[in-house]
């Protein structure tokens, strides 16, 4: 039998099949579909200290081999997770992590702090990449200083596995790579979606509330590759690649272009058990190759 | 309820009108139980012009023939893909999906069911319930023209059918709230589903006459399931999701 283990920093994961925040909500959405507890994690929706109630209908474009959104962080805020949801998580069977957002660096340690407080988190996905709020989010993203700066304030708060999450909207990735690893960051994953536009010549008007949204699934792909490759060289933590993983071959993808592990998104409304199948594929993919473990293939991209 | 991810088999697929086909499918296993109001969520294969599934409303569920119908308007590339479908080709499914209508509970023994365009679709298998139970169904439904129309007699077999059209082609001229049952006759709950102006009005009309009123709304999905947050609607509890809060709710609730 191959063996799919990986880690991320201290954190042991079964497999390296992680389901995207905001598209798999808090992992019981799609427990009619398939055993939740057979994923690497689940990493829950982008959660802020205080509730948000989002951005206006429609949130939501669908583009050539994706979509565009705008939810902007709608969530119930720390305290309402905390009180009703972490109960519900820490039974999904697998790890569960939490996406952490906000509007200022104090927002953000808030949450760290909540969660460093909750056992069954065992570590957290920075978001300082989010393209859908008009404050903070990806503001934070795509300045090394400012990223170093709200990774080093998080990292003092938060004590187990600290991801943080790059936004692509920006020149040079691997400068905010380098700036999250020096401020002491685990791992990076990456890419959270691209600013994209629709519009509607008909009404001659933007299909989004908000004008502007994020661009994900399959069209965001080859974006996402080449920034997972080219981060992967750069830093020495633990990449996690993320970016229209429809399939066990395009998971694997990322993983031979140096990604530790994989997270699923967009491609979860199109299939809510595409993630079950990515795991059984990976395990068929290393047995035909001859691989004994999935840790021979992270990087081994033949160039 | 559960829901389930399933391979139907197509058993037809019938043209109706110009831009209207009712797609009939069935299983090797007994159909998922579903409520009239709920949806599914159709996948489009084959079509380089599409990305997502498509939601349509359960139009009527056959129990003993094991056969599920949707009826739909074919208005972009999603429709149109689906109404190529043949007989004994596979369409993949997630249903039942979102909260249908209420009736059992609601005391209602009058109900008049209100219909705008394909909106009629999920009235068919709510009358078809109601009837069941041993409620009578009252239809009135508005199109632009009488091709708009759809399926009349079908719904016919289960109770009256009144009609209007802005063209004035069939039944009374003018929009659904224009009807002059409206003004004969009394009801004591109204249930609605087509486009959003039609349904507004007919929640002003109830909420005048101090009635119940149920719409079921159509917004833009994703994911179908909750999971997405992209179909929200603005209510008096905040942003609820379309498709796992409603797709039906008591206008009491909306912000109309
Ligand atoms: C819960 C629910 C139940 C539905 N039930 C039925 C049904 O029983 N029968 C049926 O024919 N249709 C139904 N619809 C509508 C159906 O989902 C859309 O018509 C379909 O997705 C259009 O896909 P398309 O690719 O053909 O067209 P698209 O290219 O996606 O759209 C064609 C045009 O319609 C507009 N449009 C598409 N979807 C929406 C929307 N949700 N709100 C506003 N404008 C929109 C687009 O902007 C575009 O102008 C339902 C929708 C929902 C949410
Ligand atoms: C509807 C939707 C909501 C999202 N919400 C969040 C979020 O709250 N936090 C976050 O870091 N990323 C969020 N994302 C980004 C995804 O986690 C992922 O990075 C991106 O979609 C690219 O992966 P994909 O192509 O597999 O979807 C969201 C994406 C979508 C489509
Ligand atoms: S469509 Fe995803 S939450 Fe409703």
């Amino acid at each position: 039998m191959v063996s799919l283990e990986t880690s991320i920093g201290s954190l042991k994961l079964a497999n390296p099949v992680l389901t995207a925040s905001g598209t798999f909500g808090y992992g019981t959405e799609y427990s009619d579909f398939m055993d939740v507890s057979k994923l690497g994690a689940v990493i829950v929706k982008g959660t802020t200290i205080k509730p948000r109630e989002g951005n206006p209908y429609p949130r939501m474009a669908e583009t050539p081999s994706g979509m565009l959104n705008a939810v902007g962080l709608q969530n119930k805020g720390a305290d309402y997770f905390v009180k009703n949801i972490y109960p519900v998580v820490c039974k999904l069977g697998c790890p569960a992590i939490v996406n952490v957002s906000g509007s200022t660096i104090e927002d953000y340690v808030a949450v760290a702090e909540v969660m460093d407080s909750l056992d069954g988190i065992p570590a957290i996905e920075l978001n300082i990449s989010c393209p859908n709020v008009r404050q903070g989010g990806m503001a934070f993203g795509v300045n090394p200083c400012s990223a170093e700066e709200v990774v080093s304030a998080v990292r003092k708060a938060y004590h187990k596995t600290l991801i943080v999450k790059l936004s692509p909207n920006v020149t040079d990735i691997t400068e905010i790579a380098r700036a999250a690893e020096s401020a002491g960051a685990d791992a990076v994953s990456l890419i959270n979606t691209l600013l994209g536009m629709a519009v509607d010549a008909e009404r001659r008007r933007p299909v989004l509330s908000t004008v502007t949204g994020g661009l994900s699934g399959p069209a965001v792909k080859p974006v996402a590759l080449r920034m997972v490759w080219q981060t992967a060289k750069a830093v020495s933590i633990p990449v996690i690649g993320i970016g229209g993983i429809c399939s066990a071959t395009d998971a694997i993808e990322f993983m031979l272009a140096g990604a530790s592990a994989v997270e699923i998104g967009t491609a979860n409304f199109i299939d809510p058990s595409v993630s079950a199948k990515v795991i059984d594929g990976m395990q068929a993919y290393l047995s035909r190759h001859g691989f004994n473990s999935v840790k021979e293939i992270i990087g081994a991209l033949e160039v | 309820m559960k829901k389930y991810q399933l391979d139907l088999c197509v058993r037809d697929n019938i043209h109706i009108a110009e831009d209207a086909f009712m797609l009939e499918v069935t299983h090797s296993e007994p159909l998922p139980e579903s409520e009239p109001g709920q949806f599914a969520e159709l996948l489009v294969e084959g079509s380089n012009k599409t990305f997502l599934r498509r939601p349509i409303s359960i139009h009527d569920y056959d129990r003993d023939g094991n056969i599920i119908r949707f009826l739909i308007r074919r208005v972009g590339p999603g429709t149109e893909k689906l109404s190529e479908l043949k007989s004994s080709d596979t369409l993949n499914v997630i249903l039942p999906l979102g909260n249908g209508f209420v009736f059992r509970n609601q005391s209602v023994q009058r109900p008049l069911l209100v219909g705008g365009g394909v909106g009629i679709a999920p009235l068919l298998f709510l009358g078809r319930e109601m009837k069941a139970c041993g409620i009578e169904p009252t239809f009135l439904f508005g199109g632009r023209e009488k091709c708009n129309l759809l399926r009349m007699g079908e719904y016919s077999n289960l109770g009256r059918v009144f009609a209007t059209t802005e063209d004035g082609s069939f039944g009374q001229k003018g929009f659904v709230t224009d009807h002059s049952l409206l003004e004969e006759e009394q009801f004591d709950y109204i249930f609605s589903c087509g486009p959003t102006p039609m349904m507004k009005a007919v929640a002003g009309f109830a909420s005048e006459h101090g009635i119940g009123c149920q719409v079921s709304l159509e917004h833009r999905m994703a994911c179908g399931i909750g999971a997405c947050l992209c179909c929200v609607e603005e209510t008096k509890s905040g942003n609820v999701c379309v498709c796992k809060d409603g797709p039906v709710f008591t206008t009491d609730k909306l912000l109309w």
